[in-house]
């Protein structure tokens, strides 16, 4: 029996927000009602690349209840271009395309409206007269000399070449037994939330103030709204308490805003965009990496690898964004949980004439890792060992940690073979092997899927750095305030959106926790952007570690005070007095209870210790653990905390039809301390069912005209009841040495093994045929064609 | 403009509306009820289910019109005192206790394609829920702890003292 650490951290809790949900009394963007309010709707191109001659929209205007149409062309000479990630000036990006338009989809005026329906009726009256121009899709075709470039000022397609050597890459070649190489590719697809991208923005000019709402997850989006329509950061307002209906890393939303903060200035009214779903999947800007891998492997007969050459390049769609740096946080967990003594990395960002990419749950670390276990099943068909003995075999041991790889990044802690163990006695493997073959011996194709990878956790932001030189950020931070009431009731406010991540339970979990009060008697608010403490927002999986952080540290500061202000009342060193339940205790049984403490802050100054200030409140502005250096030799420590999950799956389709169905599915998870299980399981799930659709279902596809094919839920797939199964997690913990509670991230667990775990299945599924699937998705016609192509 | 008058939860709303308003946009815009919620308004995700005459059906798909003299359950409906009260019923009880949600925004849909399946089926089997919820998508959850709330509710409704009907309140069925 383990020993009841926490009383409330690590407990099953209620996630206090689901009442509002369930009741259908969230606070969601399109709810958001304004009056005066008028809608918009923009007109999209229809040409993958072409150049704007000119924009008829006097038709338009002419419409009953059509207030105004807004070009390209008056925007692009009215605020500044949108923030590129890298040093890359000449690829300007704006709301709207400015002259020239570079993918098909991308909009090129807006039409401004009494309402939504009027807008869309407008779309139809706008004459665009443009001349089309070449364009390319494929990043290999992007990255020659002779494509046409995606913007002509730049130059050329590339936004990010570097090559990092990390290790004595060539010598452990020379050195090792054998080596293979191989290609796989990760499909373009995203997190494509229920909830479309949604702005309301409002401008007082007596105020000069600029009233935000939006469904978003995005660090600094009021600065960068600020920036771009040329206003003081203190003009923009972005309320915090919109509830945001699904994210998972795309909800960026900042052409969104910055074309209907635009307007809404302009025009003195209230401004309404809540995208439809076509405007959503081909031009919201929040299509996912699409990335080419080639891999090479050195290795020993016995299985450890040595060394490995990795060439990912990446597609980014028409503007660069953040995008690039999607392929700069798996530089932080390059080697994945194994222990390879060298790596050399190629890391390539092209544009093309396709939609913008945006950060999608794991920022880039869900496709490496599908690299990465494809080599180690690789390895293992060549040497024909046993896969899971071969990972058995390399993965870091427990008592390695803290482990540096080769790129710099410190591995804080895990227990890999212990939670691999579990799972296969929870799976019962031998069984599973058994079902495997019995379901083979009946005609089917039937395959066992493995893969073991990290999460990198507590996200910084040091691969800008890394990847941008002229990027001087090494501060990452959360906060968290809090304040007893005259009555003695604790209220703590949040400083962020939340996309679904439960952050009022983690808040008032910790506090309970720190303080030793009924979580449930506290208040959770969420202030604006003005009246907020800085942070950046839930990405990079690090909210349990930072916002965690940052409300232990105030809860901290706060019992500190208790105390001191016990101390003085009881006329007792603050050393001697222990503090429970809310209550100072002193040695001699006198107890100063929170109530005392709460009548004193607040009401009797006189009785304050000298130099006190009155009330109890604190705050705390934390900064990412272990996040202290810029980067040195290309090499950077980046992420606090690495969580680890190992998945193992049965699944099994008939040869003739193709369409995998998963018979059993387990994940083995080790995010160190759990703040709240349910919580944590649940967005475990979640991330399994986003990547069982990315391994065989979800696909941005594009024809070779350069037009988006999968633009509606009909034909872009996403895992329904159906395709999901039911999904075993077995729990581990080993603390993390850097945080509070020992809790590492879990936001994108699921997500970061899954893929790999459903290709390695059907790729044992079809071994037998000598077919190898290298990409992804694997959907059910490429698998019924290629087995009819081996049989005929 | 048509004049339509349908009965949502409690009380008949009545207007003027265009031929090609929907349902849907006649629940949150007309009716101003702001729980049914558009997700891809071309009837895949089900988002917008709403019951219609004890159906759970979408209402991007159909017109405001077609509702015209038919009695429209929102999730506004579901729960004690018509939702207004902080009351939840059983089914809306069990996704709080499972934690069968996470961003909320599918959730209102979901909660009602299960109010629907156990007012027909009361002891589902885990593929009776899989099937009755197979319509609405959620990107959260991966489905687990939903077909777990409706599996808790759906335990909850049968070892209750008296029959009710479904969207009534927990607490209702405890005397």
């Amino acid at each position: 029996m383990v020993e009841k650490k926490y009383k409330f951290i690590s407990q099953p809790r209620h996630p206090t927000e689901n009442r509002r949900f369930v009741a259908g009394r969230g606070n969601f963007v399109a709810d958001i009602d304004r009056p005066e309010m008028l809608h918009v709707a923009p007109l999209s191109s229809h040409y993958p690349a072409a150049i704007i001659n000119n924009i008829d929209i006097s038709e338009a205007m002419m419409m009953d209840g059509v207030i105004d149409v807004i070009t390209g062309a008056e925007i692009g000479a009215a605020i500044q271009p949108l923030m590129n990630g890298l040093d890359t000036p000449k690829v300007q990006r704006f709301p709207l395309a400015v002259n020239r338009v570079r993918y098909a989809g991308e909009w090129v005026c807006a039409v401004v409206a009494e309402s939504r329906a009027i807008a869309e009726d407008a779309l139809e009256k706008i004459l665009i007269d443009a001349t089309p121009q070449p364009f390319v899709l494929d990043a290999e075709e992007a990255l020659l000399p002779s494509s046409p470039p995606v913007h002509p000022e730049h130059g050329s397609n590339v936004l990010l070449d570097r090559q990092f050597v990390w290790g004595e890459v060539d010598d452990d070649f020379a050195k090792a037994k054998h080596s293979l190489s191989f290609s796989v590719t990760w499909g373009r697809n995203s997190t494509v939330p229920i909830e479309t991208f949604g702005v309301v923005a409002e401008w007082n000019g007596w105020d000069q103030i600029l009233d935000v709402w939006a469904s978003v997850q995005m660090p600094k989006y009021s600065d960068q709204i600020a920036r771009c329509l040329n206003l003081p950061g203190n003009a923009v307002r972005v309320h915090y308490d919109v509830d945001v209906g699904g994210s998972y890393g795309v909800k960026r939303g900042i052409k969104h805003a910055t074309l209907i903060g635009y307007i809404a200035r302009k025009l003195g009214r209230p401004i309404r965009f809540i995208e439809d779903r076509l405007e959503n999947m081909r031009a919201g800007d929040a299509h996912g990496p699409e990335r080419k891998f080639n891999v090479e492997v050195a290795f020993e007969s016995d299985g450890s690898v040595r060394s490995m050459k990795m060439r990912a390049l990446d597609n980014a769609g028409a503007y660069a964004g953040r995008a690039p740096f999607q392929l700069g946080k798996p530089i932080s967990a390059i080697v994945g949980p194994y222990q390879i003594n060298s790596v050399s990395y190629h890391a390539i960002s092209v544009t093309s004439n396709k939609t913008v990419q945006e950060a999608v749950r794991g920022f880039g670390q869900a496709p490496t890792n599908y690299a990465i276990e494809t080599a180690m099943d690789r390895v293992a068909s060549f040497l024909k060992m046993d896969r899971l003995a071969l990972r058995q075999r390399n993965l870091i041991q427990s008592d390695q940690f803290p482990y540096l790889i080769p790129s710099g990044s410190t591995y804080d802690s895990g227990d890999y073979h212990a939670v691999i163990e579990k799972v296969l006695t929870a799976a019962d493997y031998p069984t599973l092997l058994a079902n495997r073959d019995h379901l083979r011996d009946e005609g089917m194709m039937a395959g066992i899927g493995i893969a073991a990878c990290l999460e990198p956790s507590g996200g910084n932001s040091s691969f800008e750095p890394l990847l941008n030189e002229s990027n001087k950020t090494s501060t990452w931070m959360e906060s968290c305030q809090i304040n007893v009431d005259g009555l003695g009731h604790l209220t703590a406010r949040i400083h962020t959106t939340s996309s679904g991540q439960g952050h009022e339970t983690l808040v008032s979990t910790v506090l309970g926790e720190v303080l030793e009060i009924d979580p449930s008697s506290i208040r959770i608010t969420r202030p604006n952007s003005l009246e907020s403490l800085p942070g950046n927002s839930p990405v990079g999986s690090r909210m349990a570690i930072m916002l965690g952080g940052a409300a232990a540290r105030s809860a901290e500061k706060l019992k500190a005070k208790l105390i001191k202000i016990a101390a003085h009342s009881l006329g007792i060193d603050a050393e001697k007095l222990t503090y429970a339940g809310g209550n100072v205790l002193a040695p001699d049984g006198r107890k100063h209870t929170w109530q005392d403490a709460v009548e004193l802050a607040h009401r009797q100054f006189h009785n304050l210790p000298e130099g006190m200030d009155p009330g109890l409140a604190a705050f705390d502005i934390m900064q990412v653990p272990t996040g202290n250096a810029l980067p040195v030799d290309g090499k950077v420590h980046m992420y606090p905390c690495y969580s680890f999950e190992f998945h193992l799956v049965l699944l099994a389709f008939d040869p003739v039809i193709g369409r995998p169905e998963i018979h059993s599915y387990t994940v083995g998870h080790d995010c160190g301390t759990v703040i709240n299980p349910a919580i944590v399981s649940g967005m475990t799930y979640g991330g399994i069912a986003h990547g069982i659709g990315a391994a065989l279902l979800e696909e941005f596809a594009y024809d070779p005209n350069g037009q988006l094919m999968t633009q509606s839920f009909l034909d872009y797939l996403m895992p329904s009841s159906h395709e999901v199964p039911p999904i075993k997690i077995v729990k581990h913990c080993t603390p993390s040495p850097h945080t509070v509670f020992g809790q590492k991230g879990s936001g994108e667990s699921g997500y970061l093994g899954s893929p790999a775990a459903i290709s390695s299945a059907i790729n044992d599924a079809v071994s037998a045929l000598d077919i190898r699937f290298e990409k992804l998705p694997i959907r059910m016609s490429a698998i019924s064609d290629a087995i009819a192509n081996k049989s005929a | 403009m048509i004049q339509v008058s349908i009965e949502v939860n409690d009380k008949t709303v009545t207007a003027e509306v265009e031929p090609r308003l929907t349902l849907l946009d006649f629940i949150r815009d007309v009716a101003g009820l702001k729980g049914t919620h558009a997700g891809c308004e071309h009837g895949v995700c089900g988002a917008c289910t709403v019951l219609v005459e004890g159906n759970a059906i979408r209402s991007c798909l159909v017109l405001a019109v077609q509702a015209d003299e038919q009695e429209v359950i929102s999730i506004e409906g579901v729960g004690g005192d018509l939702g207004r009260s902080g009351e939840l019923s059983i089914v809306q009880d069990a996704f709080c206790e499972a934690h069968g949600l996470q961003c909320g925004y599918c959730t209102p849909g979901m909660v009602l394609a299960a109010e629907a399946l156990l007012a027909d089926t009361p002891n589902p089997t885990e593929g009776d829920v899989r099937e009755a919820i197979s319509g609405n998508i959620c990107r959260c959850t991966g489905y687990v702890q939903i077909v777990e709330a409706v599996m808790l509710a759906a335990d909850r409704l049968a070892n209750r003292n008296y029959k009710s009907k479904p969207g009534q309140p927990y607490d209702q069925t405890l005397g």
